[in-house]
């Protein structure tokens, strides 16, 4: 933890009076936290600059990019477009907290296994998306989880192979009719 | 973003005595209002944070007919085993709509509210009279390949860029609201406004006002032959260039005995002319659909950049006309752009 970042309401106090500074108690990864915010602080910012959770990542910091998906109570979100006192009382799991201790999540060994990433910066929201992916249970095919993995933009273009890695956890049948390079132009548009 | 506080009521008596206070906004997904407050383009004094309202069921009502709670989340309410069987439209549009994670967040209430995509708007820098009356509008003779064709006004033409409310108008849904002056419903077609020369009132709802639900009336005659067909700039994930919502009750005959469409993505509000849609009764043929398109897009008008749009739209409502016959699409995904095998297709 960054001993530069104060969480107490009397350290963040004395640096600005004059803000209104609300409780806020928060389940992450697991562990239990009772800060004091500010309302206008967004969930991203509480978790990289408070908690110094830095694996959730800030790309456009407008819900477009997907960089920044958590789970909240098991559920995908998009942390940079929700305060984080609107999620009082809520179990948030972020990328650091997808592994079983030492033993990775099968989609985080999926991902190593195809090569499902290059730069890695989107990669914790591709990682935290496709675990709501699958959650949620309604994608059968990997044209579909294309559709369903669309709020996730990967600028290095690693999407055939995140396709890849998410199939195999999912267990898709690899359907030959799918290939990569017309599923994208199938799903979302209309039939003719 | 700005200095502001934060409440969170617990019943809707204290969200709706909330409200009343110097530049309050309700809260609910935060997935547009967030978002406008880190542009600086809406900047609430007070948010008060409504999710622990219990306004988030959705059930059958004693008419045959689905209420949603305002605050059911936009993929809890498509993914509900009653919306996806009665209802397919509305499940279809819903998921044509954003990205996973913002139909997780997503209120059904805060999905009406949803403030235009216009890049002006959305940029403090320049002028816009929705976003400061009276300063002008940069779209009229600027970039406007996303802007209205129809319903627009010399003051703003801003389109409204939700999916699930074109297909609320098309199922003529009714939003239920509530203040301290007590509850009243709001037929959709009343629901959002045009223009005019108040761009900066986008919808009839009173500043007091709480959306506390949407009632759906019985559409089971329609949902054998509807479709929500999207066209837009990428496969997944971008807002309508043109929308189209189609819904048709075919007798026995194969003869059109009902039919509505309302369309997204050309004009301030969802596009619909009730009194046209007898045009579409009869036999289906293609005549018939180029007719009633002709007059549903009757006055439409370009603004240079989206003068596409014209021709797109007439397009859009005939293959919508055309697939809703055929049967019900899903085009999101959902069912992968298969015909579903339900009614009399």
């Amino acid at each position: 933890m960054d001993t530069r970042i104060s969480t107490t309401a009397a350290e963040r106090g004395q640096a600005a009076p004059a803000v209104p500074l609300y409780p806020l108690s928060l389940r992450v990864n697991g562990a239990e936290h009772q800060l004091y915010v500010e309302a206008w602080v967004s969930l991203l910012d509480l978790l990289r600059d408070r908690l110094a959770l830095t694996g959730t990542k800030k790309g456009c910091d407008q819900g477009q990019c997907g960089a920044c998906t958590v789970l909240v109570d098991g559920k995908r979100i998009n942390s940079c477009l929700t305060l984080a006192l609107m999620q009082e009382g809520r179990s948030i799991t972020t990328v650091e907290g997808l592994a079983n201790g030492s033993a990775l999540h099968p989609l985080q060994q999926a991902f190593i296994k195809h090569d499902a990433f290059q730069c890695g910066y989107c990669t914790p929201g591709q990682l935290c998306s496709g675990v709501g992916l699958i959650s949620e249970g309604q994608a059968q095919d990997r044209a579909q989880v294309r559709e369903l993995m669309s709020g996730n933009v990967c600028r290095c273009g690693a999407y055939p192979q995140i396709v890849a890695a998410m199939a195999e956890v999912m267990q898709l049948p690899d359907n030959s009719q799918d290939r990569d390079d017309n599923a994208g132009a199938r799903v979302g548009t209309v039939p003719a | 973003m700005n200095p502001l506080s934060f409440v969170v009521p617990f019943d809707q008596q204290a969200a709706l005595e909330q409200i009343r206070s110097d530049g309050a906004r309700f809260v609910a997904g935060g997935t547009n209002l967030v978002d406008l407050m880190k542009e600086r383009i809406m900047l609430p004094q007070r948010l008060v944070d409504i999710n622990r309202l219990p306004l988030d069921a959705i059930e059958e009502d004693e008419h045959g007919g689905l209420m949603l709670g305002a605050l059911a989340r936009n993929a809890a309410t498509a993914y509900h085993p009653l919306v996806l069987e009665r209802y397919p439209l509305l499940s279809a549009a819903i998921l044509a709509g954003a990205s996973p994670q913002i139909r997780n967040m997503a209120s059904n209430g805060g999905n009406l509210l949803q403030r235009t995509r216009c890049h002006y708007f959305y940029d403090a820098q320049v002028p816009c009279n929705k976003r400061e009356p009276g300063t002008g509008c940069p779209a009229i003779g600027g970039l406007s390949r996303q802007h209205a064709i129809l319903g627009a006004s010399a003051a703003c033409i801003a389109t409204h860029p939700s999916d699930m409310c074109v297909a609320l108008g098309a199922l003529e849904a009714r939003v239920q609201v509530a203040s301290q002056r007590g509850e009243r419903e709001i037929a959709f077609a009343d629901f959002h406004r045009l223009p005019g020369d108040t761009p900066q009132i986008d919808t009839n709802l009173a500043p007091d006002e709480l959306i506390t639900g949407i009632a759906l009336p019985s559409a089971e005659r329609f949902a054998g032959h509807s479709i929500y067909l999207k066209l837009r700039e990428r496969a997944s994930y971008a807002f309508a260039l043109v929308s189209v919502a189609a819904m048709l009750d075919i007798g026995e005959d194969g003869a059109i005995r009902d039919a509505r469409v309302a369309l997204g993505g050309v004009a301030h509000k969802p596009w619909r002319l009730p009194e046209a849609e007898a045009l579409l009764h009869g036999t289906p043929d293609a005549a018939r659909f180029a007719a009633f398109a002709e007059r549903l897009l009757a006055g439409a008008q370009g603004q240079g950049g989206n003068d596409f749009k014209l021709t797109m739209a007439r397009r859009a409502i005939v293959r919508a006309l055309n697939m809703a016959v055929a049967g019900t699409y899903n085009n999101t995904g959902h069912t992968n752009g298969t015909v579903m095998t339900r009614g009399a297709a």
